[in-house]
């Protein structure tokens, strides 16, 4: 299935769950982040699209002043036919449903994408942070992320920005 | 010396405390085995047999009782700053610390954005040998680790320390 009637499956199942945006690549489908564990539910289970590997969940940061999205690279061993998802969230409450028990993969990508972003991921049976101590403060990947000034008592030096190279 | 001299046969050696128990403590510092980087690929090499660090009394000890070196090989995150301090204060008495290329040193590449890395294992733990390269080749560690014997060959266990 190419990328149209892949969205035309997921629409007619799921009216309204598909967002159009222009500034997407050729694979890549917006989905609506309420809607996210039916669809996901369905692509996996339908036997025309039968998404079942889960190749990847990462997170995107749009900007400080934009959204953070979430982005699942999904695959079909059946068919061979690939589709990324995207999903976006408010800045200021990042939450998706968790797909862990949809695809068992999503258990560790999604608490990587928790850990270094701060998508909560909603019924997700065990999200902690997976790189990053647990007492870690911040969300590293995201673009207005400062560094702690010192962690149980080491002291993280202030290094100045160097000057522009001529 | 005229009550010493030539009073003992040819297998009785006769020094300085201090400087025995130096050259006993210098020619088997057995160093702790583990690695946090591509660094410990090359303190493995220098192990292995092509470079052969039991040439010079060198062996590597999986626990930390038993160890009297630690070789710092490889980039230290916060997350691993916390055991490594933990590692070294298991380690008995007289014990030394290595730091083995740039990121144990200063951080190396992740010095200016590396959020999650130590800006050297000297903040943690007292350093005696800095060996720099990244990765230093295994001439550079043994290089390193026989500075480290000559300093422990210089140490006078015995003597009081001046204040």
């Amino acid at each position: 299935m190419n990328i149209e009637e892949i969205k035309s499956a997921i629409t007619n199942k799921f009216s309204g769950s598909v967002i159009e945006n222009d500034e997407l690549s050729k694979n890549q489908i917006e989905i609506k982040g309420s809607k996210w564990l039916e669809v996901a539910t369905f692509m996996r289970d339908n036997p025309d699209l039968s998404f079942d590997q889960l190749e990847c969940i990462t997170g995107v940061d749009m900007g400080e002043e934009s959204n953070l999205q979430s982005r699942y690279n999904l695959h079909s061993m059946e068919y061979r036919h690939k589709v990324e998802i995207v999903i976006n969230h408010d800045r200021k409450k990042p939450e998706i449903s968790s797909v862990e028990q949809v695809w068992r993969i999503g258990d560790w990508f999604e608490r990587e994408t928790y850990d270094m972003f701060g998508i909560s991921y909603k019924g997700h049976r065990d999200l902690r942070r997976i790189l990053c101590p647990d007492d870690w403060e911040g969300w590293p990947l995201r673009k207005d992320y400062e560094g702690q000034e010192s962690y149980h008592g080491i002291v993280v030096p202030k290094i100045k920005e160097e000057e522009e190279w001529e | 010396m005229g009550v010493l001299e030539n009073k003992f046969q040819d297998n009785v050696v006769v020094a300085s405390m201090d400087k025995l128990l130096g050259w006993a403590r210098s020619t088997s510092p057995w160093y702790f085995q583990f690695g946090l980087a591509c660094c410990a690929i090359e303190m493995m090499a220098s192990a292995a047999s092509r470079h052969d660090l039991e040439r010079i009394g060198m062996m590597p000890r999986s626990s930390p009782r038993q160890a009297d070196v630690m070789i710092v090989a490889g980039t230290v995150t916060m997350k691993m700053a916390l055991r490594v301090k933990k590692l070294y204060e298991q380690m008995a008495d007289p014990k030394y610390v290595i730091s083995m290329g740039s990121c144990a040193t200063s951080g190396g590449p992740y010095w200016q954005h590396g959020y999650h890395v130590l800006k050297g294992v000297d903040l943690v733990v007292p350093v005696d040998v800095y060996v720099p390269g990244c990765p230093p080749r295994p001439e550079a560690l043994i290089e390193g680790l026989i500075k480290l014997q000559e300093k422990i060959q210089t140490e006078r266990p015995l003597t009081v320390k001046p204040a």
